[in-house]
């Protein structure tokens, strides 16, 4: 039995028919097809999945999508500026060369958001701390911590 | 080269905004109309005879659109180096990661119920899982109609005399190291998609990172499937990590090949995290006998080595990493005398695959493990024993190497230097600092016949450049090293350029992203055919402006005379003037780069690759007696990479491969019983984290290699080489326990101290 539901994503309010099984990643990627959120595992361990729900992020691997009515839903699709201009974050990423494959960077992006709206001035162990859900193969983090670094210092790079 | 514009620069990666957008399409985001999902079932043995396979049910299953098993494989078709590895097993199961039967559905759920509903009944035969065992008279054979576990692939080197080397040693040591499998946790699993069109060619969605190779490999299986002759294309997606685990094709890359046969539809896989971890291939393991000696003076005069290899079920790159083992056995700091012999055995476990550093992090975990007992023996600090042995430019070493640019003794001392090595070894307190090198092909690999690449380069009306390259991007920055080298050469702003890598119908023929060789090989591809239209061009401007060719230049894509600064024209308009005159001409170029090194002779000497790259890593470390916790306190990894084509990469690529180093040695073991994979997840196999970064310096030390694209030379694979040695070393210096087998866990440690302290009980009581 489908259902209807309706919550806030990217700033857009959404009708969305549900099956009550599917998570939210699902939704998002195989009915909305926002495909910029990934799955890397598809129980919670990796955090490639990671999309903000009223201002927390959150594994949208594991989160049911009945669980999202009513709510603020931000994936990384959401983060530009209107006017197509990069969410400091993402120009952090871009400038301290922490993307490689980028397959991590998406939920890594939104997890680093997620902290920097609440605490402007991590230090180095809260950002590790942040993104310790979040795996990444290929950079070792240290140009990932940079970005964040950066981006929390006003996002002048 | 100072008046560079573009090589050398922090230039931001090409794909990066793609990627912080969740733009990129990777294999997971791509749909084609009508396609179909596939799903594979696995043996549930390591080792059984299969009494009955049923796909009745399964094929009743409403969306199931095709069943396939081993009696749908034609002609007995098997793939891999050795062609043991039918896509679908039949008759009997060889390891648990073997396919006996696959499924195309309607969607991924459908799919998922059909392979519930297929009935298998076994019968378990006795497995064998360790290769010592393996290799012994009598042993169960993994493949009945072989006579032997032990694979007709005879890897021995011998240079100089080892045994008359030892005799006259002033000090020799030996010991036995072994390593474990760890795989690559590529975050985007693996997958693909299988099409066929009207007229049986096939095309591939896929993320390969030997696009060339794949498509003769499936060329191949289509002839066998009975489509001698038709085309194959391979399209990249986005690549969600490499590696190595995409350097052979897989299992289910012919299976959605048949499916897509068979029902004539696409057909797509997509890996879950846990087929990832068990169905693809990782780092071979190793046992190595090392024996080395030095005469009083601390020179080295032989080293020996013997390895064991377990080979799995099937063969893969995995059975020929003693090509590259035999790398730093023989030229890891200047050793006369030189023997090695490995052999790999077939067991029922998992097969083995490429993984970056294909088999040099193992023997340099010997190598280097082992020449710290060594000065311990001879009395020598480990540096100052590394130091006088340290390989050199212009050497010619006994495996044949021909050492151009080396930077060794420059890294040695920035780890020196920056770790305070003096000041901290030998303290004794807990903490200790500990180094390892590593020698690693850095200009390319012969390991096929052909070690080229192929660029082919387009202007249009506009100045705007297209580059047709054969390198594959899989996210070390190939395509933005690539844009860098064609911008500086042909003066012209690097988002001028565009760069095209993922397309097999249009792109040339290249080897692969493997050997850390695409910096310098397609790099030098890209520079060959960038020179060549900028003479094409020089020579029509030169035409247009009366002046002659060789007075001209070409910046910020304005062509001017370097005599006459007033003579200039932008580059768009001498490029249309040529195009809409009478007879006229739009320009392209190309250039297939295959650099002049050897394969190997039959008993394995040769020059493998046109320059080498050298690295020292030092670390220090500080262990917790109570619970054998290793904390990594300063790590330094600096390595001689000719010429930082872009400096931000780079340091990427040494991050990256020092913290994968940091996992190897310190926390990742797929932990197989009887063949079964027991934690094939990401809680229970530990990969790091950010909360395992420790304090790292990434430092460029340039030798600037004369046959590098403007000196460069590879790095791709080197960061995390001569990581787990460093910090086995550093461990030992701190607490005085040798660990010889990875990775070093607590548990481990502990133990080693508590032997310790036993013995030295032991001792003081006697």
């Amino acid at each position: 039995m489908k259902r209807e539901i309706t919550f806030k994503l990217n700033n857009e309010e959404r009708k969305v028919e549900v099956d009550p099984g599917w998570t939210l990643l699902y939704v998002l990627r195989e009915v909305l097809e926002l495909t910029g959120t990934k799955e890397g595992c598809g129980y919670g361990e990796c955090g490639a999945c990671t999309v903000i729900i009223d201002g927390r992020s959150v594994n949208s691997c594991l989160y049911p999508i009945l669980e999202a009515e009513g709510r603020a839903v931000t994936t990384i699709e959401g983060l530009r500026a209107a006017s197509g201009e990069l969410h400091p974050l993402q120009r952090a990423f871009v400038n301290e060369g922490a993307v490689q494959c980028g397959f991590c960077t998406a939920g890594m992006i939104m997890s680093a958001k997620a902290l920097i709206d609440e605490n402007e001035k991590p230090t180095e162990d809260d950002i590790k701390d942040n993104i310790a859900g979040n795996l990444c193969r290929c950079t070792g983090y240290v140009q990932i911590i940079d970005a964040i670094k950066t981006a929390a210092g006003g996002g002048r790079t | 080269m100072s008046d560079l514009t573009t090589v050398g620069k922090k230039i931001t990666k090409r794909d990066a905004p793609l990627k912080v957008t969740g733009g990129a399409l990777y294999i997971q985001d791509m749909k084609i109309p009508g396609m179909l999902y596939g799903g594979i079932l696995y043996g549930q043995y390591a080792h059984a005879k299969i009494l009955k396979l049923d796909t009745t049910r399964a094929e009743r299953l409403p969306g199931v659109m095709a069943v396939i098993t081993a009696a749908d494989v034609p002609n007995d078709f098997r793939f891999g180096i050795m062609k043991d590895n039918p896509p679908l097993k039949g008759g009997r199961v060889r390891s648990t990661r073997d396919e006996i039967a696959a499924v195309a559905a309607v969607s991924a759920e459908i799919a998922a119920a059909a392979l519930e509903l297929i009935e298998v009944e076994y019968e378990e035969l006795p497995g064998i899982f360790d290769p010592l065992e393996a290799m012994k008279e009598g042993a169960p054979l993994v493949h009945e109609e072989m006579k032997s576990n032990i694979l007709k692939m005879p890897w021995k080197l011998v240079c100089g005399d080892v045994e008359a080397a030892k005799k006259e040693s002033a000090y020799v040591v030996s010991d036995t190291f072994r390593t474990q499998w760890v795989t690559h946790c590529c975050l985007g699993t693996s997958g693909c998609i299988a099409v066929f069109d009207t007229g049986n060619n096939l095309t591939m969605y896929s993320n390969t990172q030997i696009p060339s190779l794949a498509q003769n490999d499936y060329i191949e299986a289509l002839a066998a499937f009975g489509l001698k002759g038709r085309r194959v294309r391979i399209i990249q997606c986005t690549i969600g990590g490499g590696f190595g685990s995409k350097l052979d094709t897989y299992a289910y890359e012919y299976i959605a090949i048949l499916l897509a046969m068979k029902t004539r539809k696409p057909v797509k896989f997509i890996f879950s995290r846990e087929e990832e971890f068990f169905a693809t291939s990782p780092r071979q393991c190793s046992i190595t006998k090392i024996s080395q000696g030095c005469d009083k003076d601390g020179r080295l005069t032989f080293r020996e080595v013997e390895m064991v290899l377990d080979n799995g079920a099937y063969t893969s790159w995995g059975a020929t990493t003693p090509s590259v083992m035999m790398m730093p056995i023989s030229s890891l700091y200047k050793v006369p005398n030189i023997k090695y012999v490995a052999q790999c055995v077939y067991t029922n476990n998992t097969y083995s695959q490429a993984m970056r550093g294909y088999g040099n992090p193992q023997a340099t975990f010997a190598i280097e493990s082992s020449l710290d007992q060594l000065a311990e023996k001879a009395g020598l600090d480990p540096y100052e024993l590394r130091f006088r042995n340290a390989n050199e430019p212009g050497e010619l070493t006994p495996q044949n190497f021909q050492i151009t640019s080396c930077g060794m003794k420059e890294c040695m001392a920035e780890v020196v230097k920056r770790l305070d090595w003096k000041g901290k070894k030998g303290n004794g307190n807990g903490r200790g600092v500990g180094m390892a090198s590593l020698i690693h092909v850095g200009g390319g690999a012969r390991v096929y016949k052909s070690d080229g690449c192929g660029t082919i380069i387009k202007m249009d009306d506009r100045g705007k450049v297209d580059v047709m390259t054969g390198a594959t991007e899989i996210g070390q920055g190939s395509e933005t090293v690539i844009a860098q080298i064609v911008a500086e050469v042909l003066g012209v702003n690097i988002d001028d350029i565009n760069v095209i890598n993922n397309d097999t119908d249009v792109c040339p023929w290249d080897v692969g992203a493997h050997a850390s060789r695409t910096t310098f090989v397609a790099g030098n591809s890209a520079l060959g055919a960038a020179q060549k239209i900028r003479e094409k061009m020089l020579a029509v401007a030169a035409q247009n402006m009366g002046e002659a060719p060789a007075s001209m230049d070409i910046k910020n894509g304005v062509v001017f005379s370097m005599q006459d600064k007033e003579k200039s024209m932008p580059l768009s308009k001498v490029l249309r003037k040529v195009h809409y005159s009478p007879g006229g001409k739009m320009f392209t170029a190309e250039h297939f780069y295959d650099p002049p090194n050897e394969n190997f002779n039959k008993e394995f000497k040769g020059n493998l690759s046109v320059s080498y790259a050298y690295g020292v890593h030092g670390v220090e470390v500080e262990v917790d007696r109570e619970t054998g916790q290793v904390k990594i306190l300063n790590y330094i990894a600096a390595h001689d990479v000719g010429k930082a084509i872009n400096p931000m990469l780079l340091e990427g690529q040494i991050y990256g491969g020092g913290l994968m180093g940091i996992g190897y040695a310190l926390g990742e073991t797929m932990i197989y019983e009887k063949g079964h994979l027991k934690n094939g997840n990401f809680l229970d196999y530990k990969m790091p984290t950010a909360k395992d970064v420790p304090p790292v310096q990434a430092v460029i030390v340039e030798t600037d290699e004369q046959a590098g694209p403007f000196g460069a030379k590879g790095i791709g694979e080197p960061g995390l080489v001569p990581t787990a040695p460093a910090i086995a070393n550093a461990i030992y210096d701190a607490v005085g326990v040798r660990i010889r087998d990875l990775p070093i866990t607590p548990e481990k440690v502990l133990r080693a101290l508590q032997e310790k302290a036993q013995a030295d009980t032991g001792r003081s009581g006697a």
